[in-house]
């Protein structure tokens, strides 16, 4: 069936209301009479509560309660662990307020519920703790160190976890290669920093025994799961929705977070509505950052600059807890192979305790180490070999006939981590084209004469995408003709709207406009997951379309039955049904899905028009006859993939350095990439632009910097960089595509592509640009200080 | 981040500002722009029990011609001199620098005389006035005392101005129509706080040598800083690549060893010292009119 | 007797009368509550979002007497006498979208849309100043203005768009 609306560039339906400023964020939603609460955080990273005395908080007037650990009864219990993994021997969460012990700065010791927010704060400055401050971790070389104190006290050697995978036989492999390569390489800390923080708003109906919550969340459907046990309700009692999110990136999907536990309780403590939304001061220190590894990597190649062995040994910061399990290092662990034909590689990874915020995935979620590591590689092969690093990566390439390609490795879903499609070559190829890159030694040689360090850099990855468990959908026409579709997963910017309206648009002979799309409502749609791990376009969509394609399967029945032809017959096209060759003689959708609803009574004006149309009457038997299933013109379907798809790409950058003052500017910076098929290239490549800034800024502008008190010296907007419109650079996309053979539609995951490269392309630019220093950059991210730094380090040895 | 409780008070007459100050001094803060002082508030860094709002003090929002210098009111917006046709014709040296402020948000409510009054030892216009050797008026109920720039500035966001005094006036002396001049700074982004700044003033003779030069920096010492060792450095000389190198090595003896943050070390500044030294001389010489 | 009179001159709470969007209002309000928090609690126009509150991110950005401010960085109180404009009030009265507006819908100048009413307000004022601004000058100029979304691509795009269409529809007029 030829498809109208996939992959066309169609405008969003959400951006009237959102550009009118009628968004319905969770802090726009205003319930009469509602509570604002603010939550008492441990200024220590680590240390023993003493004793708490919430005392003359509770008597400023307007306060109406104030908590601590031991008000919460059966709630105070740690939050579910979200992901066990085998190797994860260890694991600890978060209780909703801290008990005996704070395990880092930020930590929920207090919750307090007032008339306003103004009170609120004032009532936390009364609430007196009395704490005894402990040795603090504050990074993995003092985590890891023989004899580390602990962050927890059962923990030994502050070890959550420890992994090893094999792929063929690496040790022989070393010990037969021409060259072998140890290098140390380090990533530190960033953060998803959306614009809108956190927030929940719960409201408890006694009445009725329902609690509905708001939440600014990626994951509403399993945070209604949980709260239903949480609180003993049945599961139709919660109602969790996620309205309007202003960004997300992982930071909102790890559940629970303490005032997600908090704020509900104290609704239904007081019976009024209770609010609590984050401001950016706890934004740093309460939402889940990521990014902290440290890695000795080994790796062996020939004298073609063929990579043949790799070991990689890293620990991981995982912060003071483990909410969701240790599905970062294992994604990097699985990232790192790349595009690449590495048949043999070891990897062996430590999770670490530390007295910092907890890491849950923040977009890219363990990749863009992996991508660092594995680019790093192959420029320094070049390097040694003398071989232009396009062409040593061309030579490593798995081949387009070589899928689906198996790395070896079990990835994130439990699945294998196997390529099903995919052109790395074709992509480099375009790249290379998009920014002169033959011609490039000679604009830098040119450069040099004048003075200026001019440098290009490049950055390959594969991306595992589209993981499972599953995601469901409805699909429902009404009387009317409008279409309407719900899903489980839910947008934080992503147009799903728009893109789902799409797909479902296409199987219904309608314009997007006519589906109206309802998502991260558990309400309207009972089942899911979440939105992230670039999922939820392939996984929903998928389930969308099924649904979708069974509402049309359904329509031709019907319409066949109506106008005495064959299903195979009837076409479904600008809102109308019809036999082929006999589109004067239609029924709207509207109507046929009146008609497929066998109601002794039918209502309004498509009801009345069908009446005066001479359609076949109904057959003597059922008036649902077996085999049509439910009245209506109405599907639920769910996608479950055999296991992830792999999306992939390459980016590249030319960059000036001003070695003196080890400032960056971009000069072009240029992305490739490869989802499979698109639903709308617009969003795509809007995604793209906004994974490329965030990538830039984990480079060379972000970075969280914790002091030996384990405090983040850097808290604030001030501070911490996030760039802006003058430091991001224009950015050219263009696309290769190769479908996913594992989904109905063909595509891939492409929400978190645009990040994944950054470091990789930026180390591998900036030692381009200072090659006459012989500048190898190992560590993530770099600030001009720390590039002049490194080059004071080189010349001062040489 | 909700701010504390306070109490506040708009007058709009400057003797009744002045008698409110005298009486809760110790307790108050002067409330113009709010850029800075707003953010304080909202993290609950600052708590004065008293907020006295001066922005509807007519009588304080002036830019005038004076002998010697422009004189800016109290309550006279960044963004008014960066609009002001006398200002870009008259000191287009104060309009380089104001440009150099934060953005245009801030600046549309931020006030020239704030800014002096906070004195952040980062922000630009208190080491544009060190430079120029300016000064500001200050005024109480006991009445009022001109203090000049090396005397106002006292330390991290210290000023010599008293509980019960209110900066009433910042005067910028003038530039010579012969004279160059420059301005530039170091920053991570667009619109930030800056690493190291300096501003430069320099004259010369007919026959091209330097008969005088000031030099003042931002971002190096606790408190802006004009050195006088450079300006002296440079008398007589015409400017070339061998006197730059030599102020610029001169100018990272000056970064103060406590100038250390999460951007930039203290050698690190001290290179970028060097660095904003050699550009700022630079410019300034070449923009000379003869 | 004097030192009553003075300390009744501080309050902490005064009635302020205010014009957004052509509205006047009149309430009381205590005066720590924030300009941003007065918008969206008082007076229920929550298209203007809070990002920071210490002036970095832009996106409580409103019209001031026709002035970009960061109204996280104001009193309410502040505000008494003065006209302000809010993303609420960019739209026509026939509820057509602004050429700002609609330039940021047709070049996917939005994601999640939080930072949106701030920068469109911002890029109002900024098109006001200057008609025919240049890619280097709408980067700059919108510098004071976060985006976690865009990358900032398609907003400098709507804004070249927007400026191009506002300068046809002056010159239309004339």
């Amino acid at each position: 069936m030829a498809t109208r609306w996939f992959g066309a560039p169609v405008q969003r339906s959400e951006d009237p209301r959102l550009l009118r400023g009628k968004g319905n964020f969770v802090d726009d939603i205003d319930l009469p009479g509602t509570l604002h609460a603010a939550v008492l955080r441990s200024p220590h990273a680590r240390a023993r509560i003493v004793n708490i005395d919430p005392g003359p908080a509770r008597g400023l007037p307007g306060v109406h309660l104030v908590i601590t650990a031991t008000d919460l009864g059966g709630v105070l219990e740690p939050s579910p662990l979200l992901i066990p993994h085998p190797a994860l021997t260890e694991p600890r969460t978060q209780l909703p307020l801290a008990l005996n012990e704070v395990h880092y700065v930020g930590e929920a010791v207090a919750f307090v519920v007032a008339d306003d927010r103004y009170i609120a704060e004032d009532a936390l400055e009364l609430i007196d703790v009395e704490y005894e401050p402990l040795p603090v971790i504050h990074n993995l070389e003092i985590a890891s160190a023989n004899n580390a104190p602990l962050v927890h006290a059962d923990v030994p050697g502050n070890i959550a976890a420890h992994f090893v995978q094999t792929v063929g036989d690496p040790d022989t492999v070393f010990a037969n290669a021409p060259h072998i390569i140890h290098e140390t390489m380090s990533i530190e800390r960033g953060a998803a920093m959306p614009m809108e923080c956190r927030g929940i708003l719960a409201r408890w109906e006694a009445h009725e025994g329902m609690l509905t919550c708001w939440i600014s969340t990626q994951g509403p459907i399993p945070i209604r799961n949980g709260l239903a046990a949480i609180f003993h309700l049945p599961e139709h009692k919660v109602r969790v929705v996620a309205p309007d999110v202003g960004g997300g990136f992982g930071t909102k999907i790890m559940m629970f977070y303490p005032e997600e536990i908090l704020t509900p309780f104290a609704a239904i403590h007081l019976g009024k509505p209770v609010k609590w939304i984050e401001d950016r001061r706890e934004n740093f220190i309460s939402s889940n950052q990521e990014r902290g590894q440290l890695h000795e990597v080994e790796y062996a190649f020939d004298d073609q600059g063929v990579l043949v062995a790799v070991r990689d040994k890293f620990l991981h910061d995982t912060g003071a807890y483990t909410p969701y399990g240790i599905i970062v290092p294992i994604i990097t662990a699985c990232t790192l192979p790349g595009p690449y034909r590495l048949k043999h590689y070891y990897s062996e990874f430590t999770v670490l305790y530390t007295n910092k915020v907890p890491v849950s995935p923040y977009r890219g979620a363990g990749r863009p180490h992996a991508v660092f590591i594995m680019e790093r590689i192959m420029d320094r092969i070049a390097k040694e070999l003398k071989i232009d690093r396009c062409e040593v990566r061309s030579r490593n390439f798995i081949q387009p006939d070589e899928f689906p390609w198996d790395v070896g490795l079990v990835y994130q879903d439990g699945g294998p981590t196997k390529y099903d499609s995919g052109n790395y070559q074709a992509g480099l190829d375009k790249l290379k084209a998009m920014l002169d890159y033959d011609n490039f030694p000679k604009l830098q040689g040119e450069a040099r004469q004048h003075g200026r360090s001019l440098g290009i850099g490049i950055g390959c990855y594969v991306e595992g995408t589209s993981i499972g468990p599953y995601e469901g959908a409805n699909v429902r026409v009404e009387s009317d003709g409008r279409v309407f579709a719900a899903t489980g997963v839910t947008s934080q910017g992503q147009s799903h709207a728009t893109t789902f309206a799409q797909i479902v648009a296409d199987q219904l002979g309608l314009s997007p406009g006519d589906v109206l799309l309802t998502e991260g409502d558990s309400q309207a749609f009972n089942w899911g997951v979440g939105s992230f791990a670039s999922r939820a376009a392939t996984v929903a969509g998928s389930a969308l379309h099924l649904a979708a394609v069974k509402v049309r399967a359904k329509a031709k029945q019907v319409a066949a039955d109506l106008f005495e032809a064959a299903p195979e017959d009837i076409e479904l096209a600008g809102g109308r049904v019809f036999v082929k060759d006999a589109p004067h003689r239609f029924l709207t959708l509207g109507q046929l899905a009146i008609s497929a609803n066998p109601l002794r009574y039918a209502y309004g004006e498509n009801a009345r028009q069908l009446m005066s149309m001479k359609l076949a009457g109904p057959r003597p038997g059922p008036a649902l006859p077996p085999g049509r299933g439910a009245p209506g013109l109405e599907a639920t379907e769910f996608y479950s993939p055999s296991h992830a798809s792999f999306a992939s790409g390459v980016h590249g950058a030319i960059i000036e350095v001003d070695p003196k003052t080890g400032m960056v500017s971009f000069v072009k910076y240029a992305a490739v990439h490869d989802c499979g098929r698109v639903i709308n290239p617009m969003v795509v490549e809007g995604q793209v632009h906004g994974g490329v800034a965030q990538g830039i800024g984990g480079a060379f502008f972000e970075r969280l910097v914790y002091n030996e008190d384990g405090q983040i010296v850097n808290a604030s907007f001030m501070d911490y960089l996030l760039p802006t419109s003058a430091e991001i650079p224009s950015i050219t996309v263009d696309h290769v595509e190769t479908p996913s053979p594992l989904s109905p539609l063909g595509m891939k995951g492409a929400g978190e592509a645009g990040v994944i490269p950054v470091p990789a392309l930026f180390a591998s630019a900036i030692d381009d640009a200072l090659s006459p220093y012989g500048l190898r950059v190992l560590e993530m991210p770099l600030y001009p200080c720390r590039v002049y730094e490194l080059l004071k380090e080189i010349q001062s040895s040489s | 981040m909700k701010p504390p409780r306070f109490r506040y008070c708009a007058p709009d007459m400057l003797d009744e500002a002045l008698s409110l100050l005298d009486k809760y001094g110790e307790d108050a803060k002067v409330l113009a722009g709010g850029q800075s002082l707003i953010p304080l508030l909202n993290m609950r860094l600052a708590g004065p029990a008293y907020l006295l709002d001066i922005n509807h003090i007519s009588e304080l929002n002036y830019i005038e011609t004076e002998d010697g210098y422009l004189a800016v009111g109290a309550t006279v917006r960044q963004r008014q001199v960066e609009r002001s046709p006398l200002v870009k014709e008259q000191h287009p040296l104060l309009v380089e620098v104001v440009q150099h402020i934060g953005h245009m948000q801030i600046r549309n409510r931020g006030t020239i005389a704030g800014s002096i009054a906070h004195a952040d030892p980062a922000a630009e216009l208190p080491a544009l006035l060190t430079c120029l050797n300016g000064e500001v008026v200050a005024q109480s109920v006991h009445g009022e005392r001109i203090i000049k720039a090396d005397e106002f500035f006292t330390g991290y966001l210290s000023t010599a101005l008293n509980p019960g005094e209110i900066l009433t006036e910042v005067r910028f002396p003038w530039i010579t129509p012969q004279s160059g001049w420059a301005f530039a700074e170091f920053a991570r982004r667009s619109g930030d706080y800056a690493l190291v700044g300096a501003a430069a003033v320099v004259t010369s003779s007919l026959d091209d040598h330097c008969i005088s030069a000031h030099i003042a920096y931002l971002g190096i010492a606790g408190l802006p800083l004009r050195v006088r060792e450079i300006e002296n450095m440079l008398i007589e000389t015409t400017f070339d690549e061998k006197v730059l190198d030599e102020a610029s090595e001169l100018a990272r003896t000056f970064v103060s060893e406590d100038m250390e943050d999460v951007h930039a070390t203290v050698d690190y500044r001290r290179a970028l010292t060097a660095e904003i030294t050699r550009r700022v001389l630079r410019m300034a010489w070449a923009r000379r009119e003869h | 007797m004097q030192e009553q009179e003075d300390t009744s001159m501080f309050s902490e709470e005064n009635l302020i009368s205010v014009t957004v969007n052509g509205h006047l209002y009149e309430q009381h309000v205590p005066v720590r509550i924030l300009l941003s928090d007065f918008l969206r609690h008082e007076l229920h126009l929550t298209g203007t979002h809070v990002g920071c509150e210490h002036g970095v991110c832009g996106c409580c950005t409103v019209l001031l007497n026709g002035e970009a401010v960061r109204s996280c960085l104001m009193l309410a109180v502040q505000a008494d006498g003065m006209v302000l404009t809010t993303i609420e009030g960019m739209a026509g009265t026939n509820s057509e979208l602004h050429p700002i507006q609609q330039a940021f819908q047709e070049k996917h100048g939005l994601q999640c849309g939080f930072c949106t009413p701030g920068i469109i307000m911002s890029v109002h004022a900024m098109l006001h100043e200057n008609a025919s601004p240049s890619e280097e000058e709408i980067r700059h100029e919108l510098s004071g203005n976060l985006c976690r979304c865009t990358g900032y691509q398609n907003i400098v795009e709507a804004v070249k768009l927007a400026a191009e269409r506002l300068r046809e529809s002056h010159t239309e007029v004339k």
